[in-house]
């Protein structure tokens, strides 16, 4: 007896194997990213006022990769359609554009996104000694606005040793404009565009420091969940574009002469993880470039 | 199909169902994606596991019996095979009586049972018993397999690491998890606690995948007349222990990811802030939370449980209706009962965090769903007992360890009633009296119920019974045993004796008060020497399972229990493709002694005839859904 | 008197669904686009200090934090909104069978329930 089913739907159920197996595998997908979304909730929510950053991220580049993974899923299910309609010309045209856009996603955030934040530094000075540091952190300024305090001081490490060698005893920081002029109204919310560092040079001494690193995932709570989030997201988008060429190969190509439908159902089950990925895209955007 | 009406080429055709193509050894037999072969490999994989996990709790006991001497014997040779921190002279340093226990807790739970109550019963018997030809998707069955495999061996690989295994516990808390196994003695990566999580998550994969497979295959693969109430309930048990790994692994996975960034990236995902290491303020960010490990790795902890114990339930009743001659009692109550278990254990789980200093509201919430849910845990137990009354019941050694399997879950079952409530869990929470509760479950409860299984199936997988004789000397003692070790227990647990104390309570005051004429510590020894007793009361099963592959008394037919279920339809053992000519299900999975039959037992394969329809009083008239 | 469901493969169906997806495909541009003017909208909303809004529009005082808290709901109410689409447009659940739909009311419940009795834990301490 060979497997029913494989790409007829069995009529009581209407559903065909792999399409079974793909949602109960989103399935698991929607547990395993809700896991690390709980996460994000819980230590959000337990993060003291001020603690918890805002405006750290790039949003348009982020915009920008989000536009990318909705043309994405796009050009994924007009690809699936053009396999229906047994249009395969249009099919290789969408299905490269759609791991086309899966790459330039991955680039971005490779490339250019996280070096971005590797480079940048942040010291959270120590509850006792915000008020020796209140010309970089206004918080007189946001106590009056009813505004959460500030106690981190951002910018780029002039210093870089100062991370590693103990007996260097300060940070010498290029400000950010937030910390560069903190009373400015202007700084009381996250910008859109992106202001550089400032030229202005801050020295923090490190015994006022309660912790500081570069923008890395040990940095904060914050950054951990981003980094680990975006970094789960991304190592599933990689895996969806590996599956994507696999459907570009010639033993793909072979099935769609011997069974077009059965790449047709392929294509679609792959594009249903695709979709899946756009989704926690899509509150992954939101929740850490915009909140 | 009429022999007469085809010519033998197709005829041939239809016995292999396909064109007749040979594999070589190792595709047939190793790298295999034949349901029966990957289960068989589950199977085996799985009691060798037991076996080990069992072994590491067998030198604990002589730890707890005679705490800080030698082990007699192998002490020395153990000593040298773990490495210089394990037991140095023969004598267990507490170090590595942590790395015992928490390995004996993951290896007997993850490499363990679930291997052998999911996915290898479930694996060989479930295609089967739906008249299915294989799995719905027998590659990834394959991967999920192999993904068990490597995660298992990172498991045993872990002891042989400087440091030794994980030392956490099978849970694992932080921030103690995520500081152990660091510094300079340990390596950044191949440390115990790093190698746990790792292998955990392979471990994890692989019941992901096998759980979908096992999901697409029930609903995709029945047979033409098998409906979703003539399934036979070890079927519905697979089913749902196959939505509970589905749904409730993920979330652990997630935070195992957070885990392995916080020991290998120096996050602090549940770091608290000001966390200070012996004398030293560690160099972290801090902000995180332990309690978010315990909510996640709890969220699957409490769905594990009874991922552990359906199965078993799916085997017993199998067992119990073909050994009472009598169809199961409360059919619709039994699989009622298990989707509603199946969805309340989502939503049970801080009943293992009540010293974690919940509020009265949400402390409410989780005790009354742990309350309503040992609800359907009685009606399922209940209905396996009525099964049995008026039943004409065949006592072998199947039967024997599955009405052993009743009492016994019933003790663990009823012992974890206090512990449902937050005010008695404040006194016998992290005690003796949870670890009797949950064994009482796993061990005389799920693994009787295995070993039903084996016994019961072994004749489908190899055309050979196993010694009936030899299967009694393995079940006496070992029923004996299991009470004699576990029921002090609660016990020691009531006195205040803690469940990680590598002593075994020696410098412990609570620990040397009496009960039941012996101190608390006392008790250890008779434990461990019934532990002993068991482990001696398993060579003749192990000898007995291998001899009888070969050597069994062969079955004079492919149905030797007169069962009625699909799979013994099929040949023993079945081939590739399982059935000469596709099954098709004309009645329920019960159907033992149907009046007017002849025989005492009707296969769910054989069509309704008209007598059976004869008149309107007919005791039995055979239910179609 | 024995009727079972029927199980035999369903062939001819889909080749009928081929002619049907063509009027499909306008469908998943027109998502495509609401989804990408959402992004927008969502960004832009991000920015507006729903404090301030609701002082002045409504003439209530509306603390930094409330507003705060506004900002958050509105984005995931868009955020929602978006996913379902997606959801049920390139997803195709609009038209999905039973059995998908209950796994994943199933699933959406237990996520659900992970980030409320989660929440709830941390909300009710023993001492606040």
């Amino acid at each position: 007896m060979e497997i029913p089913y494989t790409v007829s739907a069995r009529r009581d159920t209407g559903l065909w194997n792999a399409k079974v197996g793909i949602w109960l595998f989103l399935a698991s997908e929607v547990m395993l990213f809700g896991g690390l979304f709980s996460a994000y909730i819980f230590l959000r929510l337990d993060a003291a006022s001020g603690e918890w950053p805002h405006g750290l991220l790039n949003v348009p580049v982020g915009t920008m990769n989000t536009a990318i993974l909705i043309a994405s899923s796009v050009t994924v299910v007009l690809a699936w359609a053009a396999l229906k309609m047994r249009d395969l010309t249009r099919y290789k045209i969408y299905m490269t554009l759609t791991i086309l856009c899966g790459v330039i996603f991955l680039v971005v955030k490779l490339s250019y996104e996280w070096p971005q934040k590797f480079d940048h530094f942040g010291a959270f000075i120590k509850e006792d000694a915000l008020g020796k540091y209140e010309q970089y952190l206004g918080n007189k300024h946001l106590l009056e606005k009813g505004l959460p305090p500030r106690k981190e001081i951002t910018g780029h490490l002039h210093n870089h040793e100062a991370l590693t060698d103990p007996n260097i005893k300060d940070y010498e920081i290029a400000l950010d404009p937030v910390n560069a002029d903190p009373t400015n109204p202007a700084m009381d919310r996250p910008h859109f565009w992106p202001i550089p560092a400032t030229d202005k040079i801050a020295t923090i001494e490190k015994e006022d420091v309660q912790y500081a690193n570069m923008f890395l995932p040990k940095h904060s709570a914050y950054f951990a969940s981003y980094f680990t989030i975006t970094g789960l997201h991304g190592a599933h988008v990689l895996g969806g574009v590996l599956v994507f060429c696999y459907m570009m190969l010639p033993a793909s190509f072979r099935l769609y002469r011997h069974n077009p439908e059965h790449l047709a159902n392929r294509v679609e089950v792959a594009g249903l993880f695709w979709h899946f990925v756009d989704l926690v895209w899509i509150f992954v955007f939101p929740l850490f470039y915009l909140l | 199909m009429d022999a007469t009406t085809h010519p033998p080429e197709t005829h041939h055709h239809d016995e292999h169902g396909h064109e007749h193509h040979e594999l070589g050894f190792w595709r047939k037999y190793v790298f295999s994606t034949d349901h029966k072969v990957i289960g068989i490999w589950y199977g085996i994989s799985g009691l060798i596991f037991l076996l080990f996990g069992f072994s590491l709790m067998m030198i604990m006991r002589w730890q707890l019996a005679y705490p800080g001497t030698a082990l007699p014997v192998i002490g020395n040779a153990l000593g040298h095979l773990f490495g210089p921190g394990s037991m140095p002279d023969g004598k267990m340093t507490p170090e590595f009586y942590n790395s015992l226990g928490a390995m004996h807790g993951t290896i007997m739970i993850f490499a363990g049972i679930v291997p052998l109550a999911f996915a290898a019963f479930g694996n060989f018997v479930v295609p089967l018993q739906i008249g299915a030809p294989d799995m719905t998707f027998p590659k990834v069955n394959a991967a999920s397999y192999w993904a068990f495999f490597v995660g298992g061996v990172i498991m045993l690989v872990s002891f042989f690491v400087p440091g030794g295994a994980a030392k956490g516990g099978w849970t694992s808390y932080t921030p103690l998890s995520v500081i152990a196994d660091s510094g300079p003695n340990f390596n950044p990566f191949f440390n115990g606690q790093t190698l746990w999580l790792t292998g955990f998550i392979f471990l994890i994969t692989s019941s992901l995948l096998g759980a979908i497979n096992f999901i697409t295959t029930i609903i995709q693969l029945r047979a033409p007349g098998l409906t979703w109430m003539r399934l036979p309930f070890f079927v519905w048990a697979q089913f749902v222990t196959a939505f509970l790994l589905v749904l409730a692994f993920p979330p652990l996975e997630a935070a195992i990811i957070m885990q392995l960034m916080d020991r290998t990236a120096s996050t602090s995902f549940f770091m608290p802030a000001g966390m200070v290491v012996n004398g030293a303020p560690m160099h972290i960010s801090g902000g995180g939370s332990p309690l978010l490990w315990q909510h996640l790795f709890w969220f699957l902890g409490h769905p594990e449980v009874y991922v552990l114990i359906l199965p078993a339930m799916g085997i017993v009743a199998e067992v119990i209706a073909n050994n009472s001659r009598k169809p199961l009692w409360g059919y619709k109550s039994l699989v009622f009962a298990a989707l509603v278990l199946g969805f309340l254990s989502f939503v049970v789980w801080a009943h293992h965090m009540w010293l974690t200093g919940m509020g009265s509201a949400v402390s409410a919430f989780f005790q009354t769903t742990t309350l309503i849910i040992s609800i359907p845990s009685v009606i399922i137990l209940s209905a396996f007992f009525i099964s049995l009354w008026g039943g004409s019941i065949r006592f072998n050694t199947p039967m024997l360890f599955a009405t052993a399997f009743l009492p016994m879950f019933g003790i663990g079952g009823l012992t974890g009633i206090p512990l449902a409530f937050n005010s008695a869990d404040l006194y016998l929470h992290d005690t003796y009296y949870v670890i009797a509760h949950f064994h009482y479950i796993v061990a005389p409860g799920t693994i009787f119920g295995l070993f039903a299984g084996i016994y019961y199936w072994f004749p489908k997988a190899t055309g050979r019974m196993m010694n009936e004789f030899w299967g009694k000397v393995h079940f006496w003692p070992s029923l004996i045993c299991m009470n004699v070790i576990f029921l002090p227990m609660f016990l020691q647990g009531m006195l205040g004796m803690h469940r990680r104390w590598y002593d075994g309570g020696q410098g412990w005051g609570v620990a040397a008060d009496h009960v039941w004429g012996l101190t608390g510590f006392q008790w250890n020894t008779p434990i461990s020497i019934a532990a002993w007793i068991m482990g001696l009361a398993q060579i003749p099963f192990i000898i007995n399972f291998f001899y009888s592959i070969w050597k069994g008394k062969k079955v004079e037919n492919d149905n030797p229990w007169d069962a009625t279920t699909l799979e013994w339809t099929a040949p023993s053992p079945p081939g590739h493709g399982n059935f000469l000519k596709p099954p098709i299900a004309y009645r329920g999975p019960y159907e033992y002694s149907l009046p007017r039959r002849g025989k005492d037992y009707t296969m769910q394969n054989e069509p309704i005839e008209a007598s059976e329809l004869a008149t309107a009083h007919s005791a039995r008239v055979p239910v179609l859904h | 008197m024995n009727n079972p469901p029927d199980i035999s493969p369903v062939d001819h169906e889909t080749e009928e669904y081929a002619h049907e997806v063509r009027r499909h495909v306008r469908g998943y541009l027109m998502v495509g686009g609401t989804l990408l003017l959402f992004t927008l909208i969502t960004v832009g909303l991000s920015y507006v200090d729903f404090g301030v809004l609701f002082s002045h529009l409504f003439h209530v005082n509306m603390s930094e934090a409330s507003g705060r808290k506004a900002n958050v709901t509105v984005a995931l109410l868009v955020a929602t909104f978006k996913a379902g689409l997606v959801a049920a447009i390139f997803m195709h659940l609009s038209a999905e069978k039973r059995l998908i739909y209950r796994v994943l009311v199933f699933t959406g419940f237990f996520v659900l329930g992970l980030f409320w009795l989660t929440f709830l834990a941390w909300y009710d301490p023993v001492h606040r």
